[in-house]
């Protein structure tokens, strides 16, 4: 190896491609394996989105259309969705249930992160250890006695009921998102602002807040998401129609007798998909950082 | 010191209102900033957890309170042939779907450390099946796995000519089971891959050039640099992957609700049925509390595998 | 503007004792430097007198005022701490002016106070910079002005120069310094770096173990200095420190004889400790045989490590010296500038 490619080694920040590694060897062991996988990852939303665009004639013939392929593409499913259910209901009753848990999820996480993190207490290392654990808790051994009581306190077939029960996944995970981010502030301007006159809950709201803000988006998008696909509660303690979810109804509402009307169905998936798929786009690195920091915690 | 155009003021030095001074005393504030988050866990979380092993030990309907009845809930469990291939299926499934999600999600996220072109886009890209809700894209596999139309009977068998006739995806109960598990570990690998290629990431490429000029092949850099550095953040993936799959709810109650013939229910879709549907919820409540222990086992290794991590890394892990 | 007492203070984290009681007093507008290797005690020190640490027992006073259980931003201090804690969302104006924004100072007494220290420290230019778009040493200077914007009794610097370059560290030495004499507050300044104390202080206190070794004007410590600690710390390349015996009116060691200091000198027989500093060795052809073990210069002296029966000393002559490694070369020291130390307490005796 000459110096020159001994520098450039070592200068390099990730891996690179060295004049020594052949094209051909690349194109196989690298490209045509990350090829398959997208193909197979993304192959669902593709077959999602040109089902709902499918008139029923193209749908269920594959022997004179290209399936893969939409000839006379419709609105019609869509149409269906929009005004024969009560979708745009649906959405709204979704909205709000998710905005108003990420909200009561984002302000106690912060509150308890900046306990745990920064006002530091003979035990905090347990309290912190304790919203692991409570992370560590799946919905699905909670949902029942959830039911009841959700039931004693006259929330049944409320939209409060998950509003208040989807912070208890929500919380841990973003508590734990965020002690991680403010272990990442500099003690020093605290104590800074300490000196400089602040105080504790001034520190919190100049210093603190401002630094954090990446933590917070990361944390209020990731809490949007989760309460957005958020499914067996929201199963277990709505029954009426109009007060569903989304991903409730959908399953729920559309699926009527033997025969499935696969195209408003595949309607139904996409358009309850895509508020979330718009949001992740603007937030990528945001969602990226969160599950690793989450993670790597 | 002042010059002559100073505009004189002095900070007033008032003695702070009694609220100042509550609010600017530690344990106070501890408190009320634990308050919310506490009180919402203990109300939610904490209490139904003790409310649910209660209920397991009682015959409590729907809307109506039951009565202490000690093990029998369990002990009829025991006898109960779908409770038992429900426990069955959870382990086989939460198995299987595991090793492959790793064994692939370990591929991805190698294939993404590499040096490649429009690298974030497709990372953003690959995300996607994780990101959407679950029993949405179910939805889209219950319609690719349709027994009449689906595209991969279609593509096997009118296009490549493998097969000679259409799979009966959700018929057969080893069918229906496999293709769970696939769906399962589509939605999964993302996760894997991308908290994985974190971890890649972390290791320092000098390293690798230090593995290289020692001779090392491809593979040996991968057992003997790789895998070594990456077991810390592995075992922590892991662990939230096994509690995920095993508590796993939405795609098998959006695909098969269990069927056929029971042959699909996992304990958390046989929880659901007996209890809310069913009403029972004493003994939905018995299925769920028997989750409880296979969730302790993992979260013990979860507990363990960090305090291996902090020793891997001299204790001065950040 | 006021002094600050330290008296008898005294600080455990667990059962480690950082503090054995140290006592200082600090007069007001006196540059006071807190000088030691790390983990001295000299840090925690400093926040305790910043009210960042409780004091354990003792008592810290700021103006004749008592502030053990005094809140920070009552004890009318600023404080410049090692990577400066500037406010990474805020401008350097915003930085400069928080304190008074939170004390509810009227905006024309933020922006008078703001630009007056902005001019004192040439930071005319920058004020609508945030701290991630300046260089380390206008860093450390938005550090100082937000100092100096509150009007403090007591300026407080936690090794404030230690993560800048070599050359601008000094540079800022003698801003800080020059910035103490026009506005003359009592200022506190923590260091590792004896030459730091020694250009800047008007007293150093210096300090090892959680115990004061000596307080004293800086030549004082220099040319005096009360233990072999101080000796040896103080002064760089550090003191010589030659064992060996006293011996009819002399120091001898192996079969050499060296002059004593004047003063009480000890008695026959006594086991002591002979210091030289290395430039107060002159080249003497009637002095002691050395063997010249590695000859540096620098330019403007001519550093010698040297073996004297046995022991290795370090020489700094202002002449150009052509000695080569192995050869003889005859040294004697300056007699009026030796010192003589107990080797087992480790006191100074003359």
């Amino acid at each position: 190896m000459s110096d020159a490619v001994r520098d450039q080694l070592s200068e390099a920040e990730g891996p690179q491609t060295m004049a020594w590694d052949s094209k051909a060897r690349r194109l196989i062991t690298i490209y045509l394996p990350l090829a398959c996988f997208l193909l197979i990852l993304l192959f669902p939303f593709y077959w999602m989105t040109i089902t709902a665009f499918k008139p029923n004639s193209e749908l269920l013939d594959y022997k004179n259309n290209n399936p893969f392929w939409v000839s006379s593409p419709t609105l019609d499913n869509i149409r269906k969705l929009l005004f024969d259910t009560q979708y745009p209901r649906w959405l709204v009753t979704t909205m709000g249930v998710a905005f108003g848990a990420t909200f009561i999820s984002l302000f106690s996480s912060v509150l308890a992160a900046y306990a745990i993190q920064r006002l530091r207490f003979k035990g905090s290392k347990w309290v912190g250890l304790g919203i692991y654990l409570a992370y560590l808790v799946p919905p699905s051994i909670l949902f029942i006695p959830l039911a009841s009581v959700v039931y004693s306190m006259g929330l049944f077939d409320s939209p409060w009921a998950l509003v208040l029960t989807y912070p208890t996944f929500l919380i841990p995970f973003c508590t734990w998102l965020l002690i991680g981010y403010f272990k990442s502030i500099p003690y020093e301007l605290e104590e800074c602002a300490l000196i400089d006159g602040a105080s504790r809950l001034q520190i919190l709201r100049r210093i603190t807040l401002p630094l954090a803000v990446p933590g917070l988006i990361s944390a209020g998008i990731f809490a949007f998401t989760l309460s957005w696909n958020e499914f067996i509660y929201a199963l277990a303690f709505i029954s009426s129609s109009e007060k569903k979810t989304v991903p409730v109804a959908i399953l729920t509402e559309l699926v009527q007798g033997d025969v499935y009307q696969w195209g408003s169905l595949m309607a139904g998936a996409l358009l309850g998909s895509l508020p979330v798929a718009i949001f992740y786009s603007f937030f990528v690195e945001y969602y990226v950082s969160s599950l690793t920091g989450a993670v790597k915690e | 010191m002042s010059g002559a155009e100073t505009i004189s003021w002095t900070p007033v030095r008032k003695a702070p209102s009694p609220l100042a001074r509550l609010f600017d005393s530690k344990p106070f504030l501890i408190a009320i900033c634990l308050l919310p988050a506490f009180g919402l866990l203990a109300v939610f979380l904490t209490y139904p957890l003790g409310l649910g092993i209660y209920l397991s030990f009682t015959d409590t309907k729907l809307g109506r309170p039951g009565v202490w009845v000690g093990l029998e809930n369990f002990q009829y469990l025991l006898e109960d042939r779908v409770f038992l291939n429900a426990v069955w299926f959870t382990v086989f499934y939460t198995a299987v779907a595991t090793v492959l999600k790793f064994a692939l999600g370990l591929w991805l996220a190698l294939l993404l450390n590499e040096n490649l072109p429009i690298k974030s886009l497709i990372r953003a890209v690959i995300l996607l099946p994780w990101i959407t809700p679950t029993v949405l894209s179910a939805i889209a596999f219950w319609w690719i796995y349709d027994p009449q139309f689906s595209i991969v009977s279609y593509v096997l068998v009118d296009k490549l000519h493998i097969l000679s006739s259409y799979i009966d995806f959700l018929g057969t109960p080893w069918h229906a089971r496999w293709s769970l598990i696939v769906a399962n570990v589509w939605r999964g690998i993302p996760f894997v891959a991308i908290s994985l290629l974190a971890g890649l990431q972390t290791i320092s490429p000098s390293l690798y050039e230090a593995a290289m000029l020692d001779g090392a092949s491809s593979w040996q850099r991968f057992r003997k640099v790789t895998v070594p550095l990456l077991m810390p953040i592995l075992a922590v993936v892991l662990t939230f992957s096994v509690l995920f799959t095993f508590a796993d709810f939405q795609l098998v109650y959006a695909i098969t609700r269990g069927g056929p013939i029971n042959s699909t229910h996992l304990m958390a879709t046989l929880a659901f049925q007996r209890g809310i549907p069913g009403a029972a919820l004493g003994e939905g409540a018995a299925i769920a509390v028997s989750m409880i222990p296979f969730l302790i086992l993992a979260t013990l290794f979860s507990y363990f595998a960090i305090g291996q991590r902090k020793w891997q890394q001299g204790g001065s892990d950040e | 503007m006021a002094e600050v007492s330290i008296r008898d203070v005294r600080k455990a984290f667990g059962t480690t004792q950082i503090l054995h009681g140290v006592s200082v007093e600090v007069a007001d507008g006196e540059f006071a430097v807190l000088v030691g290797p790390s983990g001295c005690g000299k840090s925690t020190l400093l926040r305790m007198i910043a009210g960042l640490e409780n004091v354990g027992r003792g008592e810290i006073a700021i103006g004749g005022r008592v502030v053990n259980n005094v809140a920070p931003k009552e004890r009318d201090i600023a404080m410049v701490l090692q990577n400066y804690a500037l406010y990474p969302h805020m401008t350097v104006r915003d930085n400069m002016a928080f304190s008074l924004t939170l004390a509810n100072a009227p905006k024309a007494v933020q922006e008078q106070k703001v630009s007056r220290a902005a001019e004192i420290l040439g930071l005319g230019s920058l004020l609508d910079r945030y701290p991630r778009q300046l260089s380390g040493g206008q860093r450390q200077r938005v550090a100082m002005g937000r100092a100096i914007v509150r009007d403090p009794q007591v300026f407080l610097f936690d090794e404030p120069l230690s993560n800048l370059d070599a050359k601008l560290r000094v540079q800022m030495r003698g801003e800080i310094k020059d910035l103490h004499q026009r506005l003359r507050t009592t200022t506190i300044y923590v260091t590792h770096d004896q030459i730091e104390a020694m250009t800047m202080a008007d007293k150093i206190v210096v300090m090892q173990g959680g115990r004061v070794e000596q307080i004293g004007a800086p030549l004082d410590l220099y040319d005096r200095p009360a233990n072999l600690f101080v000796a040896g710390f103080i002064g760089s390349p550090s003191m010589n420190f030659l064992k060996g015996t006293v011996q009819n009116g002399a120091f001898r060691f192996g079969d050499m004889m060296l002059p004593l200091p004047p003063g009480p000198g000890g008695s026959d027989g006594m086991a002591v400790t002979y210091g030289v500093r290395p430039e107060h060795w002159r080249l003497d052809d009637a002095g002691v045989a050395s063997i010249v073990r590695l000859v540096e210069p620098t330019g403007s002296e001519t550093q010698v490590v040297a073996e004297i029966g046995g022991q290795r000393v370090i020489c700094a002559f202002r002449e150009r010296v052509s000695a080569r490694p192995g050869e003889t070369l005859h040294i004697s020291p300056d007699v009026m500038h030796t010192h003589l130390f107990d080797p087992s307490s480790g006191m100074r005796m003359a």
